[in-house]
């Protein structure tokens, strides 16, 4: 018998973490953020745990500033998987009026999406929470364990992370206390599109080159996804081939002119790329540590 | 900025590039050296070679340099690729366990990379317990250190068995051989105190890059394989595969009343559908007839996959439950000795409860006696009452029930496991089990208010025992399962003792000497006569293969409750059935003192009843014992 390949051996770790999970916890859930890592994610929990389905449910939490495209996808993916799907939504945030354009990048992604996340967690009482992270995203990422401890109010202790040996994890928890898991930790993006090649796995087509309405600020190509997206005076949108590597809130995601319209085409481009995919993330960039500091926090 | 393919020609030629990286495999390995041998400048020369660093991470890269560098200005500090915590890059040392990944054509890597400093043992094990293979580094200037010492302590007693010592800082002795062959020479020396024989030695510059990725050219005197052409060579998957079949149950798949499959990873081995398996603890045996998964039905699993099982009948199993081959099975025990490394502020005190979890199972456990601590500076011995944290010791643990495992060097998934404090929930230790213990039990006496008749009279029985004798293979235990089947449906109240059930619990402690043998059969007759006291009708099952003991068992009971039916069958047709594969590793000197091969079997003179077990239909054997019954007045 031939040995596993790469991708064998990650997708069968995945597995492995995600019956764990369903096995050692009351309630867990799956932070589903309709990408291309959730996508994997959601794939491999499938697998996992057929022919039953996932014995958890999605959950989006959803700034109310996502690309339109995200939306429709994930309600179709939900729909034709037959899967439990809760969307999330600050209401607090939405009554104060929060946004990306009002407030800024930190105030709303604190208020729609970190506090947010821990309200929906709270609400529903789930005490696991799979998410899509990955090692090789960020630096403090690559210290993050596959079962990451959260206290009562949802505090990252990077100083005093549980061990974690061989496949053993340690899902015990006291009330009120929580876990997050991250089943692709071992993935590179690399294996993400190698694997969504492999499999053929849906992704959302804004991963796709499109001609796409956009306006370049501050070096960045924002799509004009809605006509909630202010323009100064002389700014106009224009068509151009762009597709996007990573999937937030519109007006935080930057485009990047492409003409891959196909898998092979955006690995193709990925491999000769002179850019990594987080710089397209407004939100990142900070002094150095800045994800750290968001992710003691609750940010996942 | 953005590349513009052309499409017909880069779709064809990413399509070849994936086609290519299809067999890719992936190799997880530990770094390990202090901060001063030049771990995380080797490391990220890996990294840099092999030529994953993204433009803005360069570019971020000289950022930081200029921050923090230690490397002068103008030059790029590879270490910084790898430190991450912001408080770690601060005081210029690694303090956790950081994984990191890069890729070839051939194989993937995962790199766990853990600090050198002593007080972090603890880290280093965590590493170690994922890791195939181990990089140690040594500086040429100084040689096999303490520190180089306990590295490699750990990552033995982690069960690593590829390692190379990765000679650093060759271009600050002039890339001497000399230099080189002796610190080779004085490790391998040490390595072989430790049982390690797999050490590959490589004099290497991580600061220039010399045999790194490429062959140094200025050391023509070395002919070996660099480091990443070692790590893209080394076969680490091989004894995994070639050991007996074992998966952990994870979970239990029942989407609707028509499937019951058992959820897990293939632990050891390899299963075909249609082999025998058992189920351990409770040691039921079972056939596949089917492995599921969402890609179609397969023949085989192997280590490693991620697999749902389906077994051919309705037995129960659970999460924990050890599932393995029938032939090669895991040793069950809730005793045994293991090699413990504390990883806790509190220290480990003997007799505290702490939470074990294996592979799957999740009990009540404490450490009865630390035989002895390791000094993992010196591997010298010395007493301990109790273990402070980055310990490492030989402890005695006692478990609440018994649990299936392998011996950590037969196979490191299921001869593992963690301790958790069952009040904070941290994981306070890990283990690796040598073996079980075979001790003596305490078998507790009960004062008897209301005798043996009364308590027959409230059953409305005559209490027995059928004392069923003969060969392993014979026939015994499927035939008094038999017995026992129609007198519980004539409702008679019942119990069977079953050899193997019996060395599973009562009499774990025991082995198949001679000795052991008389004693196993004297504690089987004590129970039985218990039994019989409780006014049962009892089945024992033993091969029982020495007259004196079966007389003692006799001698045990009043006149008429002792029946012994010998299970005649010859040892060719035993032989041929070998349902536990007995047979044929005793044939090859695996089993000293198996009966009928090693070690005599002396048949009953004069048993009650004699069944011709050759070729009947144990059915049929079944109804001519139930007759005996019914002829000597029991039911």
């Amino acid at each position: 018998m031939s040995y596993q390949t790469h991708l064998q051996r990650l997708e069968a770790e995945s597995i492995h973490i995600m019956r764990e999970v369903a096995a050692q916890f009351r309630n867990p859930v799956m932070l589903y953020s309709i990408g291309k890592d959730s996508s994997v994610m959601l794939h491999l929990a499938l697998k996992a745990f057929y022919p039953s389905k996932p014995p958890f449910p999605l959950l989006h939490v959803d700034t109310t500033w996502k690309f339109r495209e995200m939306v429709a996808f994930r309600d179709r993916r939900a729909a034709e998987l037959g899967l439990d799907l809760l969307v999330h939504i600050n209401q607090e945030g939405v009554a104060q009026g929060i946004g990306p354009f009002t407030h800024g990048s930190a105030v709303h992604t604190d208020v729609m999406k970190t506090q947010s996340l821990k309200q929906a967690l709270d609400l529903y009482g789930f005490d696991a929470a799979f998410g899509g992270a990955r090692r090789d995203e960020e630096k403090s990422r690559a210290k993050e364990r596959v079962f990451s401890f959260r206290t009562r109010s949802h505090r990252w202790d990077p100083k005093n992370q549980r061990p974690e040996l061989w496949n053993l994890y340690n899902g015990r928890i006291n009330k009120g206390e929580s876990i997050r898991v991250f089943p692709l930790s071992n993935w590179t993006e690399l294996d993400i599109w190698q694997y969504i090649y492999q499999e053929e796995i849906p992704v959302v087509p804004l991963y796709f080159a499109a001609p796409r309405p956009v306006v370049e600020r501050d070096g960045a190509l924002i799509m004009v996804d809605d006509e909630r997206m202010p323009l100064a005076p002389g700014e106009r949108p224009e068509a151009r081939m762009v597709r996007f590597r990573t999937l937030g809130c519109y007006p935080l995601t930057g485009a990047v002119e492409s003409s891959a319209q196909t898998l092979p085409e955006i690995i193709r481009e990925m491999l000769l790329a002179r850019t990594s995919e987080r710089q397209g993330r407004v939100i990142d960039q900070d002094a150095g540590a800045s994800m750290e500091a968001k992710k003691q926090e609750g940010y996942f | 900025m953005t590349q513009t393919p052309e499409h017909a020609g880069a779709t064809a030629e990413v399509e070849a590039y994936l086609r290519a990286q299809e067999d890719k495999t992936l190799l997880r390995f530990i770094t390990c050296g202090s901060v001063d041998d030049g771990k995380s400048t080797l490391l990220g020369r890996l990294l840099y070679d092999c030529q994953l660093l993204f433009e803005d991470q360069l570019a971020s890269l000289e950022n930081d340099s200029a921050r923090f560098g230690t490397t002068g200005s103008g030059n790029l500090d590879l270490a910084l690729l790898v430190d991450g915590l912001a408080a770690e890059r601060e005081q210029g040392i690694t303090i956790d366990v950081a994984y990191r990944f890069f890729t070839t054509d051939r194989r993937k890597f995962i790199v766990a990379d853990t600090p050198g400093h002593e007080q972090y043992t603890r880290n280093m094990a965590t590493g170690a317990s994922t890791a195939e293979a181990a990089v140690l580094l040594a500086d040429a200037r100084k040689g096999v250190l303490t520190q180089t010492r306990r590295h490699s302590y750990i990552v033995s007693l982690l069960g690593i068995r590829h390692l190379v010592l990765a000679v650093n800082k060759m271009d600050l002795v002039d890339w001497d051989r000399e230099t080189f062959e002796r610190i080779s020479a004085d490790y391998r020396a040490f390595a072989a105190r430790l049982g390690i024989d797999a050490v590959t030695c490589i004099p290497v510059s991580a600061l220039t890059g010399d045999n790194v990725t490429a062959a140094s050219e200025r050391m023509p005197w070395y002919d070996g394989p660099t480091l990443l052409g070692y790590l893209e060579g080394v076969d680490v998957e091989r004894d995994l595969r070639a050991g007996p079949f074992r998966m952990p149950v994870q979970w239990v798949n029942r989407p609707n009343l028509d499937f019951r499959g058992f959820s897990g990873t293939v632990a050891g081995g390899e299963v075909r559908v249609g082999e025998p398996l058992v189920v351990l603890p409770a040691g039921k045996r079972s056939t596949l007839a089917r492995i599921v998964t969402m890609d179609g039905e397969r023949e085989r699993a192997g280590a490693g996959e991620a697999v749902t099982l389906v077994l051919d009948d309705e037995i129960d199993v659970s999460r924990g439950d050890l599932i393995a081959g029938a032939e090669a099975r895991p040793e069950v025990a809730d005793q045994f000795a293991a090699h413990l490394v504390w990883m806790d502020e509190q220290p480990l005190l003997p007799g505290r409860p702490y939470l074990l979890r294996t592979a799957t199972a999740a009990l009540n456990a404490q450490v009865t006696e630390i035989k002895h601590k390791v000094n993992v500076n010196t591997l010298e011995q010395t007493a301990a009452k109790h273990l402070a944290l980055n310990d490492v010791a030989v402890c005695n643990l006692a478990l609440d029930r018994a649990v299936p495992f392998d011996p950590y060097v037969d196979n490191r998934e299921t001869g593992a496991f963690v301790l958790v404090d069952r009040i904070s929930n941290a994981t306070v230790g890990c283990g690796m089990i040598d073996f079980a213990l075979r001790r003596a039990a305490n078998i507790h006496h009960h004062a008897m208010e209301i005798d043996k008749s009364a308590r027959a009279a409230a059953k409305g029985q005559k209490p027995c025992v059928l004392w069923f004798t003969g060969l392993s293979g014979a026939g015994k235990s499927t035939v008094a399962d038999l017995v026992e089947q129609r007198l519980h449906a004539m409702g008679r109240h019942t119990m069977t003792l079953d050899g193997d059930n019996v060395r599973h619990g009562l009499n774990r402690d025991l082995g198949f000497t001679a000795e052991d043998r008389v004693e196993n059969i004297r504690r089987v007759a004590e129970v039985a006569r218990l039994m019989v006291e409780a006014g049962l009708i009892v089945c024992v099952s033993f091969i029982s293969p020495f007259r004196s003991e079966r007389r003692l068992a006799r001698e045990r009971l009043d006149d008429g409750e002792f029946l012994e039916v010998f299970v005649d069958a010859d040892l060719d047709t035993c032989e041929a059935r070998d349902p536990k594969g007995l047979y044929k590793k005793a044939r090859a000197g695996e089993i000293p003192n198996f009966t009928g091969i090693g070690s005599p079997y002396e048949p009953p003179e004069a048993p009650e009843l004699r069944l011709d077990a050759n070729g009947s239909d144990p059915e049929t054997l079944a109804e001519q014992v139930v007759e005996l019954l019914a002829a000597r007045g029991v039911i």
